[in-house]
C-alpha cells in the first residue's frame, strides 16, 4: 500500500475526516443520557399508571389511579358522587402564580440591567456580565440560606431596618408567599438578565438614533421599537426563569411556610419514608413535565415566528 | 453622552440587583465571622466557627460529606468533559448526518426537563433496576447532568476555530489522531478546561437529584447543610457555606480569565 497516494483533503469534505467516527463519538453522549436520563422519563411515564402497593413500592398492573387521585375526589370513604379534586389543582395554581410572578419581577428588574450592561463601553462590559452571573455559581442551597438568615424576624435585615427606625417591629418576612417570591427571583435572575443582553447586544442602536431625531422621547421609543425587536430575548429569560421556577424545591422548603407548598414538594413528599406513593409521585411530576413542555412549544413557537418576521 | 441608548434609573436599577444578589452572600460571609455564639448578636471578629468546621463534634460528619462532593464532582466533571468534547467534534466537525438534531435534543435533555423530575426518574430508574443508592447511584446522575454544562463552552469555543488548521496537518500526512491531539485539543483547550470547571461547580452545586438518589447514610455536602438547616441556621454551617462560596467564586473566577485570555483568536 506504500506507494498509494494519500486522500486529497478536499475528498474529506466538511466532515474533516471524523464523518467515520461520529458513532464512537457519540456513544457515550447516548449512553449516559439516553440510559440514565431518557429512560428513566420513560420509565416514570409507564410508572405513573402502575398501581400503588404499600410502603413505597409498586404492583406492576395498569392503573389510573394516580391520575384519579390527582383530579377526582369521591369523599372520604370513597362512595360519593365524583367531584373534581381542588387540592392537587390549588396547588399547582399556586406555583404557576408564584413563578409567573418571580418570572414578571426578574423582567423589571433584569430588562434595565441587561440593556444597562449592553450600553457599557466593550471594556467593561464583560466584567459586569460576570458580577451579574457569579452569584449563580454559588450553591443553591448556600444562596437560599443566606437570603433566609438576612430576611428572618431578627436577622440583619430587620435589625438595620429597626436600627434606622423605619420601623417599629420586625417584618415578618419568612414562612410568607413573598419569601418564595423572593427566593425564586434571587435563584433564577441571572436566567433572564443572560437572554436579554444577548439580544440588546445585537440591537441596531441607530434605530433609537433616528426615532430620537424624528423627536419621539425615549420612552416612546422604548415601547415602539426597543420592546417589539428585543421579544425574543425577553421571552427567553422568562422561560429560563419561569421553568426552574414551577418545579423549584429549595425557595418554597426553606422560605415558605405551609401555606406556599409548591409542587417541588409535592413530589418530594411522594418519595420519602413509608406515607409516600411512587405512582402518584411519578404522575404529578408527568403532569409538571407536560407545563414545561408546553412552555417550551410556547417558546419555539414565538421564536420561529420572530425568526420568519425578521426575513 | 446622553444619547438615546440611555435611560434615566437604569443603572440604579443594575446596582440595586447587583446589591440583591450579593447582600445575602455578603451577610453569611461577615457572621461567619462572628466570635458570638449567638447568630443574632455580634461578638467581635474570630476564627472560632472555622476551627468548629475542622475540629468540632460534627467535624467527622462534615469532612465525609465533603470528600464525597469533592471526589464526585472531579469524576464527574472529568467524564462529562470527555464525554462533551467527544460529542461536540463530531456535532460540528462530522457535517451532515442522520440523527444530528435528535442527538442535539438529547445533549439538551438535561436542561429542559425539571431537576425535579430528572431526580424523580433517576430513582425509579435505579429501583427498577436494582442498583443500591449509594455514591455510585449520584455519581452517574452527576455524570449525566452535567455532560451539558461541559458541552456548552467546549462546542462554542470549537465553532470559532477554523477547520484550516487541522486540514493543513492533514495535508502534510498527519493521521486524525495526531490532527486532533496536536493541533485541534491544544486550540480547544479553553473551552476543554471551561468545561470541566463548570461541570465541577454544577455537579458540587447539586441538592434535588442528589437527594433523591443517594440512599440513606450517604451524604454530599449540600444534603449534609440542608439537613443541619432544617434545625436552624448554626455558626458553623455559615462557616461551610463561606467556605463553599469561596471555592465557587475562585472557580469560575478561573474559568472567567481562561476564557478571557482564550477568546483572542487564534489566527494572529
Amino acid at each position: 500500500m506504500a506507494g498509494m497516494p494519500p486522500k486529497l483533503p478536499e475528498t474529506l469534505g466538511e466532515s474533516h475526516g471524523y464523518r467515520p467516527i461520529i458513532a464512537p463519538l457519540l456513544a457515550p453522549t447516548w449512553g449516559m443520557i439516553g440510559i440514565f436520563l431518557l429512560l428513566p422519563v420513560i420509565l416514570m411515564a409507564v410508572y405513573s399508571v402502575l398501581t400503588k402497593e404499600f410502603r413505597g413500592g409498586v404492583d406492576w398492573s395498569f392503573s389510573l389511579a394516580a391520575y384519579d387521585q390527582f383530579f377526582i375526589t369521591r369523599g372520604l370513604f370513597g362512595d360519593e358522587q365524583p367531584q373534581i379534586e381542588w387540592t392537587y389543582i390549588a396547588i399547582f395554581w399556586r406555583s404557576i402564580w408564584q413563578a409567573g410572578l418571580a418570572t414578571l419581577v426578574c423582567l423589571i428588574v433584569g430588562f434595565p440591567t441587561a440593556w444597562f450592561i449592553a450600553t457599557r463601553p466593550a471594556a467593561t462590559r464583560s466584567l459586569w456580565l460576570f458580577a451579574i452571573t457569579t452569584p449563580y455559581w454559588v450553591n443553591l442551597l448556600i444562596r437560599t440560606v443566606s437570603l433566609k438568615f438576612l430576611i428572618r424576624d431578627n436577622g440583619p435585615l430587620n435589625e438595620g431596618l429597626m436600627g434606622l427606625g423605619l420601623i417599629d417591629a420586625p417584618i415578618a418576612l419568612v414562612n410568607t408567599n413573598g419569601a418564595v417570591m423572593l427566593g425564586l427571583f434571587y435563584s433564577y435572575l441571572p436566567f433572564m438578565v443572560l437572554p436579554i443582553y444577548a439580544a440588546a447586544e445585537r440591537y441596531n442602536f441607530a434605530l433609537s438614533e433616528a426615532a430620537a431625531d424624528l423627536y419621539a422621547p425615549r420612552w416612546v421609543v422604548l415601547r415602539e421599537i426597543v420592546l417589539p425587536l428585543m421579544r425574543p430575548g425577553l421571552i427567553a429569560g422568562c422561560i429560563l426563569v419561569f421553568v426552574p421556577s414551577l418545579g423549584a424545591f429549595l425557595a418554597p422548603d426553606l422560605l415558605g411556610g405551609a401555606k406556599s407548598f409548591m409542587i417541588g414538594s409535592l413530589i418530594e413528599e411522594q418519595f420519602k419514608g413509608s406515607m409516600g406513593n411512587w405512582p402518584f409521585g411519578a404522575a404529578v411530576a408527568m403532569i409538571l413535565m407536560t407545563l414545561v413542555l408546553i412552555a417550551l412549544l410556547f417558546y419555539a413557537r414565538t421564536a420561529t415566528a420572530a425568526r420568519e418576521g425578521a426575513k | 453622552m446622553k444619547g438615546p441608548r440611555h435611560y434615566p434609573g437604569f443603572a440604579a436599577m443594575t446596582v440595586g440587583c447587583l446589591f440583591i444578589l450579593y447582600a445575602p452572600l455578603l451577610v453569611i460571609t461577615i457572621y461567619s465571622f462572628n466570635g458570638s455564639t449567638s447568630i443574632t448578636t455580634w461578638g467581635g471578629f474570630s476564627l472560632r466557627w472555622y476551627a468548629e468546621v475542622f475540629t468540632g463534634p460534627e467535624a467527622g460528619r462534615f469532612g465525609a460529606a465533603a470528600w464525597n462532593s469533592i471526589t464526585i464532582a472531579l469524576i464527574a466533571a472529568v467524564l462529562s468533559t470527555a464525554i462533551a468534547t467527544a460529542a461536540a467534534v463530531a456535532m460540528l466537525r462530522g457535517g451532515a448526518f442522520k440523527g444530528k438534531s435528535a442527538t442535539f435534543a438529547l445533549i439538551n435533555l438535561p436542561l429542559m426537563v425539571p431537576e425535579i423530575v430528572t431526580a424523580v426518574a433517576t430513582l425509579i430508574f435505579f429501583s427498577v433496576i436494582g442498583l443500591t443508592p449509594g455514591y455510585l447511584t449520584i455519581l452517574i446522575a452527576h455524570i449525566t447532568f452535567c455532560i451539558p454544562f461541559a458541552y456548552l463552552p467546549i462546542a462554542a469555543r470549537l465553532q470559532g476555530i477554523e477547520a484550516t488548521y487541522e486540514q493543513a496537518a492533514r495535508d502534510l500526512y498527519a493521521t486524525r489522531g495526531q490532527a486532533f491531539r496536536l493541533i485541534l485539543l491544544p486550540l480547544l483547550a479553553p473551552g476543554v478546561i471551561s468545561g470541566a470547571l463548570l461541570a465541577f461547580i454544577i455537579s458540587l452545586d447539586d441538592f434535588i437529584i442528589t437527594n433523591f438518589v443517594k440512599g440513606a447514610g450517604m451524604e454530599t455536602l449540600p444534603t449534609a447543610i440542608f439537613g443541619s438547616v432544617k434545625q436552624g441556621i448554626k455558626p458553623n454551617i455559615m462557616a461551610i457555606s463561606t467556605l463553599m462560596l469561596a471555592v465557587s467564586v475562585i472557580f469560575v473566577t478561573l474559568s472567567y480569565l481562561i476564557n478571557k485570555r482564550g477568546s483572542v483568536p487564534p489566527t494572529t
